[in-house]
């Protein structure tokens, strides 16, 4: 500390006064120089690309041969195509089964585990946290036959408590609940979140309520569940924005199928860019889809200032 | 007598009273044990149930055909059959899936570590105009839907000639990634600037401050990326399955579909290599189960 103070001063001795600009002016060109590979980044990948998404809109493309201009006729075939509202109402079906679903049972979990009655809590995290780590292909594969309605584990445990089993994946009805029951496996994720929440709690708090006379449910409900509403906050959006992109369970393990019951808005929009070649009409669907999710994330932004509590924060 | 009489009242008193207090306490005790005996039952049930698909997995990859469609299944198969493990690298080019996944991650994993570090590093530690409004452009960019500038970057791609190559899902990882130059921002800006200045000081350079004091010090999040960038690239799907056509070039999350047919009569098979597809993820996990609970506490309290 002692030599740091001394030596501190030692560069504005050296520096002359008028290179005093200069050398900041360096500092800034290096800064710029630093993240300069964000910048052409963010112009090329992010923002040039959208803009020019945004301009495809307004035309028909295979971008092989040409582009036509098709001004907003797009749009309006797109607000009547009986495909994009089904595959609206599908992807907004998984979304209001899977989310507040992921969400409660990674609490849950979170919760149990961050019991002090709970022991080899290590060994349970590692367990619930593994399918998380797993996505994509592999778990579609997995839950393909686990969903086999003949020869699968989970109509074969169904069966154990005497109940016949649905044709899961194979069911225009239960296709979709198949792939919340795969999302819900996955929540070890959120799990983790919760868990470095609740342990972030002061129990100071829990020991003021205990003697303010507070039983433990009111402590959950007047302790934890402020306390914890950030990161419930996080995972909700974070969850959100996940669940209205479901992509690889629907190509891979349905097709879409049975009866477009699983054609999401992500395969929807895959088709008919990448394998009919429309990618004037698939950048509408692109859009139309970024704006929902926007819409979404922006309501969520608003309610959160009825019911998440941030330290430190002066409520009006 | 009285007094003796009245002394032994009390002691009998005060015995009573401690062997209430300690049945009460033995009550109690037990009443705790068996509370927690419950509840420790409660969260392995229900990870029993959470890991039980991988045993199935493992289960049906080692099964003879008969067995794998037999009810109620038999768990421990009568005989262990490994073809299921051999035959499919004969069959298809999965060791070349495999070399390829491997280049993918191996090349994104570098890219995204010095583009994002050096990123980070001038965010955190370097005062420069327009700061604050690039950070919060960077941050807003963070959750952005991949589907609105997807079909751009691939009209920019096919234009380079780069389709049915590795490289469009190599090269954007060099120009750094919002979550990641975040997470390291947040990281860096908890290492004293007392270092740099000193550094600086001595002589060093901006970038001899980023290359020899920041970089060493930020091994834990450095490993988080490296951790999180590999699962990522392991597991993606999508992006192979807009850019790469031949199968030969295939990552092993895309050749993995090969095996997916309607009624699989190769579930073994299956199986078997969705499990050997999984391994490097699992074995990543195992090896760096810290790292994996830290960076989502760092990047989600801090998020």
């Amino acid at each position: 500390m002692t030599t740091e103070s001394v030596a501190l001063p030692q560069p504005q001795q050296r520096r002359p006064g008028g290179r005093k600009l200069s050398r900041r002016a360096r500092r800034e060109l290096a800064a710029y120089l630093f993240i300069s590979p964000w910048i052409v980044g963010f112009l090329v990948f992010t923002a040039g690309a959208m803009l020019f998404s945004l301009g495809l809109t307004v035309f028909e493309t295979d971008l092989l041969t040409g582009f036509k201009y098709v001004g907003l006729r797009n749009i309006v075939r797109l607000s009547k195509d009986p495909l994009f509202l089904k595959s609206l109402g599908v992807t907004f079906r998984f979304v209001a089964m899977a989310v507040p679903l992921e969400v409660i049972v990674a609490l849950a979990i979170a919760l149990l585990l961050n019991s002090d009655k709970v022991l080899f809590t290590g060994v349970w995290r590692t367990l619930y946290f593994l399918p998380s780590i797993v996505s994509g292909i592999a778990v579609s594969l997995l839950w393909l036959w686990i969903f086999n309605p003949d020869f699968g584990l989970f109509n074969y445990l169904l069966g154990l408590a005497g109940i016949t089993g649905p044709r899961w994946v194979y069911s225009e009805q239960w296709a979709i609940p198949s792939f919340v029951i795969m999302s819900v496996w996955g929540a070890g994720g959120n799990m983790l979140l919760y868990l470095a929440g609740l342990q972030g709690i002061p129990t100071a708090l829990y020991e003021a309520a205990s003697i303010d006379g507070a039983n433990s449910w009111t402590r959950f409900r007047h302790v934890t569940i402020p306390m914890l509403s950030p990161t419930i906050f996080f995972n909700l959006v974070m969850t959100l924005i996940g669940a209205f992109q479901v992509f690889t369970q629907a190509y891979a393990m349905t097709s879409g199928g049975p009866n477009n019951a699983t054609l999401t808005v992500v395969l929807y929009l895959y088709r008919k860019a990448f394998q009919q070649l429309y990618f004037g009409y698939a950048s509408v669907i692109a859009w139309a889809l970024f704006v929902i999710i926007m819409i979404f994330t922006l309501l969520m932004l608003r309610s959160s200032e009825l019911w998440v509590y941030y330290e430190g924060e002066v409520r009006k | 007598m009285g007094v003796l009489r009245r002394g032994s009242q009390e002691v009998t008193a005060r015995v009573a009273a401690a062997r209430e207090v300690r049945v009460r306490s033995w009550a109690h005790t037990f009443w705790n044990l068996a509370l927690r005996a419950f509840w420790t039952a409660v969260a392995a049930l229900g990870s029993v149930v959470f890991a039980l698909p991988f045993v199935w997995m493992i289960s049906t990859s080692v099964k003879p055909r008969w067995e794998q469609l037999v009810m109620p299944p038999k768990w421990i198969p009568s005989t262990f059959v490994w073809d299921n493990y051999i035959e499919p690298f004969r069959t298809r080019p999965f060791a070349a899936w495999y070399m390829n996944t491997l280049v993918l991650v191996v090349c994104n994993v570098t890219g995204v570590l010095l583009s994002s570090s050096l990123v980070a590093f001038a965010f955190a530690r370097i005062q420069f105009r327009g700061r604050n409004v690039l950070f919060l452009i960077l941050l807003s960019t963070m959750m952005l839907p991949g589907q609105v500038t997807m079909i751009p970057v691939y009209y920019m791609f096919s234009k380079l000639g780069w389709v049915d190559s590795l490289r469009p899902l190599i090269v954007p990882s060099f120009f750094g990634a919002p979550f990641y130059i975040f997470l390291l921002r947040q990281f860096f800006l908890t290492i004293h600037p007392e270092l740099d200045d000193a550094a600086e000081i001595d002589g060093c350079s901006l970038f001899g401050v980023y290359w020899r004091i920041i970089l060493p010090l930020s091994k834990p999040a450095l490993g988080v990326v490296a951790i999180y960038e590999f699962t990522y690239n392991w597991n993606d799907f999508f992006g192979p399955l807009i850019y790469v056509n031949t199968p030969s070039k295939f990552p092993v999350a895309l050749g993995l579909r090969f095996f997916q047919t309607r009624t699989d009569p190769q579930i073994g098979q299956t199986m078997a290599m969705t499990f050997v597809s999984i391994i490097p993820v699992l074995l990543v996990f195992y090896l760096a189960q810290r790292r994996f609970v830290q960076g989502i506490v760092v990047s989600g309290v801090k998020g």
